[in-house]
């Protein structure tokens, strides 16, 4: 197996309704990118790129329309899918890419333009349900997911005042990141009060609709080494889907997570997560989900990740805790699905790398883990990467 | 590079026009019950899936989520490529060789039947900008690159036609094929004009059903029991989706995707080191004009070996002796699978009467439809 390392990054600015098309905000991404890893478009050998449902961006087939602008012209080029899970899965696609040993380098890109659905997203996210049994109850996913934070609460006994406190971290994390759109200084009970979507999820728990595009450049080790330099490295790559029939399974716990994760950890030869993992990007779509992630990736025991954030285990400054979500996650910057996803996985690069600015966490990062979930509240993806040792 | 990849179980439904008694949950069902059954395993043994699918045309937003349960496949690594077939046993074979696996479970599928006006489907596929304000159905992309390739490599409006009247033809000696018929290159030109110069029976109609490939590397096939058929080499490759740039009358994806599988199955002289082919055919030019990128014809002489006869099943090159996706029914990115399992069948010796006596090497050649220009190449040897 070949190693992989991580040679650049860039993303747009996360917005909603933005006036480049989805070709431009790819880009935008892929030419941020590859200027950040010093390279041309001649140096890749293959695109990979990562994009949830079509009926975002309404274009059917979205892949093939989007080739263009992620430099793919002429090139090996796959677009792959999971769900929402899709933006950290670009990294294990993008590493089999390289390990496997067909391409020396791969221009990973994802790309989210939510705002053409009118009136509103969550109308083609009642098209994810079963047709017979659910599409007709007309659905969305606020109300799934009131059901899955509802089940959480009470099985461990979680205020919402604790979970809305993911919001005020996130929110606040973001402010230092120059993607961002919906960053500021909220208080408990702006988070708590704020108008009930499907209650207990409350607006300001919830990610907005974004549009937006994020790009990585990986290569395997001998082109790397040419490059010179310290790299940081992907370590391990998991993912994991549960089985269609949600209602069939514990809400409680996201047991594909933690598959996803043991398969990641196996990887990368992690033993003990939760002194090996420095710096973690968990997904946070909705607020609850941050904490329920944190559990699934072992790096909380079942029912304590809300205790642990009560203790600021999970703060940006914290020297003794786990830094989540220091790039202020989706709820801060912002939720262009697949986009967001890799939005973390760049974060992740970013704070192993000493880039991250104004967002460096205070301890020091070895290693750090990026996570993203997505279709029926049943896949679960993972990164690992590390930098040089 | 290795070649340590072999294909060693196939599953599938028969191919139909219509399917209103199952549903495409069903028919993966069945194509997997025979793959692992074919393979010798259970699902115990696979370590990665991975599915074809497309939302639009599973009237499903994360058509993902509906792929596991059927496949034994819940809480498996488990993924969606957005692509054809061959770009699929190409994930699989970076994941078979990158360590993250050794035996990979393929699936992809069609119900056409469910879309009640496929051409509204296709059109989400133009440019929203640029192109679908128009509001033409997207088949008169295929009328005008046919044009182009016609003029471009002097190839006539019947002998384009004889390539409908082969594949249907051969289809007449497949158990699977949902459109086999004896027609005449005449009957297909005088059949109801669609998009100059194409006509109705140029076309490729749609078909519904389900294939399922269990493939391994290695360490993988110890754990298998089924008969394996060796990958030699694989590429896939896209040119612009945008059909104002492109080069019209030549399959540049075709040839590039053909170039990088060559390389890895060590072939220098395409034409004498493949035995038999299996083309995309979705409209009758395009298996001329892959034959030509794949240079298994030479540049504008496809149309002239076609008439000779190169091409027929008792040729020296025979081409969709399954009867191809005009014999078939076009299955769009699951097109690839059917291939693909015409030339494991041929390659074990299992295709019945029409089994060809000279198959130690096949190539499968894709492509998206349109408006794209992606497609990708296979070739497979006996084992």
């Amino acid at each position: 197996m070949n190693r992989v390392a991580v040679l650049g990054a860039g993303m747009t600015r996360f917005m909603r309704r933005s006036l480049e098309t989805g070709r431009e905000l790819c880009w935008e991404a892929a030419s941020a990118a590859l200027a950040d890893a010093g390279l041309t478009l001649a140096d890749i050998d293959c695109v990979v790129l990562g994009s949830a449902p079509d009926a975002f961006d309404g274009v059917h087939m979205k892949g093939e329309y989007l080739l263009d602008g992620a430099g793919a012209k002429g090139k090996p080029y796959t677009r792959v899918y999971v769900g929402g899970g899709t933006g950290v899965f670009m990294v294990p696609a993008g590493w089999w890419h390289v390990a496997s040993g067909m391409f020396r380098t791969c221009l990973v890109l994802a790309e989210e333009k939510m705002s053409p659905t009118q009136p509103h997203p969550q109308g083609a996210f009642n098209a994810i349900y079963d047709q017979f049994t659910e599409r007709p109850l007309g659905v969305n996913l606020l109300w799934i997911f009131s059901l899955e934070m509802h089940r959480y609460m009470q099985t461990y006994g979680i205020p919402v005042e604790t979970i809305a406190k993911v919001a005020v971290k996130n929110k606040k994390n973001a402010k230092d990141h120059p993607a961002s759109q919906v960053a500021g200084d909220f208080t408990v009970d702006q988070i708590v009060n704020s108008e009930v979507m499907a209650y207990p999820v409350m607006r300001l728990m919830v990610s907005p609709v974004t549009d937006g595009a994020a790009a990585i450049v990986l290569a395997n080790e001998e082109f790397a080494k040419k490059k010179g330099g310290k790299h940081v490295w992907v370590e391990g790559v998991g993912w994991n889907l549960d089985t269609s029939y949600w209602t069939n399974r514990d809400l409680a716990y996201p047991q594909y997570v933690e598959n996803a994760a043991k398969m990641a950890f196996k990887m990368a030869g992690i033993k003990d997560p939760r002194k090996e993992i420095h710096v973690v990007e968990p997904y946070d779509p909705f607020a609850y989900k941050e904490l329920h992630h944190l559990e699934g990736l072992q790096l909380a025991d079942k029912g304590q990740a809300p205790r642990r954030l009560e203790e600021g285990f999970w703060d940006r400054d914290t020297t003794t805790g786990i830094p989540s979500s220091p790039s202020g996650g989706l709820l801060g910057v912002g939720n262009p699905i697949a986009a967001a996803g890799l939005m973390k996985v760049i974060e992740i690069y970013y704070q192993l790398s000493g880039k991250a600015g104004k967002r460096q966490i205070k301890r020091n990062a070895q290693r750090g883990m990026a996570q993203a979930w997505g279709d029926l509240m049943q896949v679960g993806t993972v990164m690992i990467m590390g930098v040089e040792r | 590079m290795s070649h340590n990849v072999a294909i060693v179980g196939a599953g599938y439904t028969p191919l139909r026009a219509l399917s209103p008694d199952v549903s495409f949950r069903e028919m993966i069902f069945e194509a997997a019950v025979r793959a692992y059954e074919d393979a010798g395993i259970t699902p115990k043994e696979v370590d990665s899936v991975i599915a074809l699918g497309e939302d639009y045309r599973e009237g499903t937003c994360i058509s993902d989520e509906y792929v596991p349960d059927q496949l034994g496949a819940v809480q498996k690594p488990v993924q969606t490529v957005c692509g054809d077939g061959v770009q699929a046993l190409g994930v699989a074979w970076m994941l078979l060789n990158s360590g993250a696996a050794d035996v990979v479970l393929l699936e992809g599928h069609s119900k056409a039947s469910n879309i009640l006006h496929p051409a509204h489907v296709e059109a989400m596929a133009l440019d929203p900008t640029f192109v679908r304000p128009h509001a033409w159905n997207p088949v008169f992309l295929a009328g005008l690159e046919m044009r182009r390739f016609l003029e471009d490599s002097g190839t006539t409006p019947v002998q384009a036609a004889r390539v409908a009247a082969k594949n249907k033809r051969n289809a007449l000696r497949n158990p699977l094929a949902a459109y086999p018929a004896k027609v005449s290159p005449e009957q297909v030109l005088a059949s109801r004009p669609v998009a100059e110069p194409l006509t109705e029976l140029a076309i490729a109609p749609p078909a519904d059903g389900a294939f399922v490939f269990i493939v391994a590397n290695e360490a993988g096939l110890k754990r298998c029991n089924g008969r394996p058929v060796t990958l030699d080499g694989i590429g896939w490759s896209s040119d612009t989706c945008n059909v104002h740039t492109r080069d019209w009358g030549w399959a540049a994806y075709t040839e590039q995707a053909a170039g990088r599988a060559y390389q890895m199955a060590g072939i220098t002289k395409p034409a004498e080191q493949i035995d038999f082919a299996e083309v995309d055919d979705a409209y009758t030019y395009k298996e001329l004009q892959h034959l030509e990128a794949l240079g298994l014809a030479p540049r504008g002489q496809s149309a002239k070996l076609l008439d000779k006869g190169t091409f027929d099943p008792g040729g020296k090159l025979p081409v969709n002796v399954s009867g191809g996706s005009l014999g078939c029914g076009n299955l769009h990115d699951a097109s690839a699978f059917r291939s693909l399992l015409e030339v494991v069948l041929q390659l074990r010796g299992h295709a019945g009467e029409r089994q060809l006596s000279r198959a130690e090497r096949g190539l499968v050649c894709s492509w998206r439809g349109v408006p794209t220009a992606t497609g990708g190449v296979a070739v497979l040897s006996r084992r």
